[in-house]
């Protein structure tokens, strides 16, 4: 049974993220994800010193917080002529190291330390159980359904909206599309996202899970549909190879997961080139026949 | 009050700043700002390979297996982007969180094996500038001043190549070659800096000193002067900073004080910040009005 939730916990991250991911990778935003990812530690730590407890509510109001302050605060920065890559970075290092070190000094003997945060330990998931309408699952397994549910309805309400602002966004905005309200909620989802994958599987696994999958599916995807099974298939694959062989080597399951993330890409990468190289030479060939009965 | 090894570390990481302020202004100007936050995680999986194929603690074996796997992370992030639809953002997220992963399996053996006793090498990841050894610092010393002698020895040349490179390459010059040994100075920097301040925040020495740098001057020479300054302010100021209380990390003291610089700049800098840019909107509204 605990392992049934570890898998569990793992394959909702999976598809979480390799949800959340695919708009991330075609809107060219994935070091923001990076930046959020950290700066999400600074938005929890803030909810704890407010609040002064662990609660799983506060935290995602909070992480949803940090991550929409993480975007505004690169959108100024770069609204105002700085370049992107150096904006995320400013923001992000400046963010994370507020919040590591507000944990040392206000939260240093509670549960949240800093390398817990980062790597995580999807091992003690099943620990830590809620129950709401007499059904009892782990807290991380509510937190994702709660965010996946979140995250499929904003998809299915802005599916259209969310796809015209990302290919052709000055378009988006002369027929009146709210491009940037879109850009923030976006955010908000990949927030909410991250901090509920993080508290299992750490922040550095919510990176890979985020950008991994989506980035693979990208390589081989003829749609955006496409797009969206390949990435939540390489979503769960990395979740569970990672987790049976972090088993195997006993080693931290969510660096296992991030591996297995980096692993899929390459065998993806390598299939897809060999396949274009094989298509290449054969319709090489379909033109060389017909070049010589044409003589 | 300045006992001899506070010295000794606040000049370290003086250092350390002003390397990191010079090569983190060239990686800057190639935009390149982020790929140096993926080389600095992928150092991880290189101490923790050093020490399960050596198992030694000692700080030129892990510093060498760090600069294999960061520049094999900056290779793979080069070759993803010239190989493969994947933009830039995606192929330097990637190669980041995986390289990062695959640190910390290894990371996990090795503090279960039993050579590496749980200490020592986690603090890689947040750095523990307070309290390096002599020896540890002699390795800092010695390699900050080879960063910054390079640095000031290729000027001229990384110059040429960051600002016109075709006819950098007209003129014979080797550029592909520069590239390299910038890419590596780079390495070396984020190598030489993840025991004092860490892994995650070596990449922020690298960026805000630079961007700060660049608000003020549009010269490469003051640039420079200004990106290093602020480093070495940053790393001495943090340094003394986390000192006068125990408990307050170095690093992170260390980035907020170079934070704190870039947003005095931001707001500050009589060219491009916020309030003469403020002001001069005004001023300009005003002449509007009166005629």
């Amino acid at each position: 049974m605990i392992e049934f939730w570890v898998i569990l916990t793992g394959i909702l991250v999976g598809i979480t993220c390799g949800i959340a991911g695919v708009f991330l990778i075609l809107r060219k935003m994935s070091m923001i994800a990076d930046a959020i990812s950290h700066t999400v530690l600074f938005g929890i730590v803030m909810a704890f010193i407010i609040t002064q407890t662990l609660n799983g509510f506060w935290m995602l109001v909070g992480a949803a917080c940090a991550g929409i302050l993480t975007a505004y605060l690169v959108q100024l920065l770069q609204s105002s002529g700085i370049q992107e890559d150096a904006a995320i970075g400013v923001i992000f290092t400046s963010l994370f190291a507020a919040g590591v070190l507000l944990i040392t000094l206000f939260a240093g003997n509670v549960h949240l330390d800093v390398e817990h945060v980062l790597m995580g330990e999807i091992a003690f998931v099943p620990w830590d159980r809620w129950t709401l309408l007499s059904i009892t699952m782990p807290k991380a397994v509510w937190m994702l359904l709660l965010v996946l549910v979140i995250n499929i309805t904003f998809l299915v309400l802005f599916y259209k909206e969310m796809k015209l602002s990302t290919f052709d966004p000055v378009y988006a905005a002369t027929i009146g599309l709210p491009v940037m309200l879109l850009h923030y909620g976006f955010m908000t989802t990949i927030s909410l996202t991250t901090v509920s994958a993080f508290d299992s599987v750490g922040a550095i696994l919510v990176v890979a899970m985020l950008i991994g999958p989506a980035a693979t599916a990208y390589l081989i995807s003829k749609s955006i549909k496409q797009m969206f099974v390949w990435s939540i298939t390489f979503g769960v694959t990395a979740a569970v190879i990672g987790y049976y062989s972090a088993k195997w080597l006993d080693t931290s399951i969510a660096g296992m997961m991030a591996t297995i993330v980096g692993v899929i890409f390459i065998v993806v990468f390598a299939i897809d080139k060999i396949n274009s190289r094989l298509n290449k030479k054969v319709v090489a060939e379909i033109d060389m026949k017909e070049h010589n009965s044409n003589i | 009050m300045l006992s001899g090894n506070l010295l000794w570390v606040l000049i370290g990481t003086m250092l350390l700043g002003i390397a990191a302020g010079i090569t983190g202004t060239f990686s800057f100007l190639q935009k390149q700002s982020l790929v140096g936050d993926a080389a600095a995680h992928a150092a991880l999986p290189g101490i923790a390979l050093a020490f399960l194929i050596t198992g030694q603690k000692e700080l030129p074996v892990l510093m060498v297996g760090a600069a294999i796997t960061s520049a094999l992370a900056v290779y793979c992030i080069q070759w993803i982007v010239t190989y493969s639809k994947l933009k830039a953002d995606a192929a330097i997220g990637l190669v980041l969180a995986v390289f990062f992963g695959i640190g910390i399996v290894l990371l996990t053996i090795v503090n279960r094996s039993p050579l590496g006793n749980q200490s020592g090498l986690n603090d890689f990841i947040f750095g523990k500038a307070a309290t390096m050894t002599k020896s540890d610092l002699t390795w800092l010393f010695i390699s900050a001043g080879i960063i910054i002698l390079v640095s000031l020895l290729l000027y001229k040349e990384w110059k040429l190549m960051i600002f016109d490179p075709v006819y950098a390459k007209g003129i014979g010059l080797p550029v592909e070659a520069l590239k390299a040994c910038l890419t590596a100075l780079i390495v070396m920097t984020i190598v030489t800096g993840i025991q004092a301040v860490g892994v995650i925040l070596m990449s922020a020495l690298l960026i805000i000193p630079a961007a700060s740098a660049k608000l003020w001057t549009k010269k490469l020479n003051t640039m420079l002067l200004f990106s290093a300054i602020c480093g070495g302010l940053a790393g001495v100021a943090g340094t003394f900073i986390s000192s006068i209380r125990t408990g307050l990390s170095t690093g992170p003291i260390i980035v907020l004080f170079a934070a704190s610089i870039f947003f005095i700049s931001y707001v500050f800098s009589p060219k491009s910040g916020q309030l003469s840019k403020y002001l001069r909107k005004k001023k300009f509204q005003q002449q509007g009005d009166v005629s």
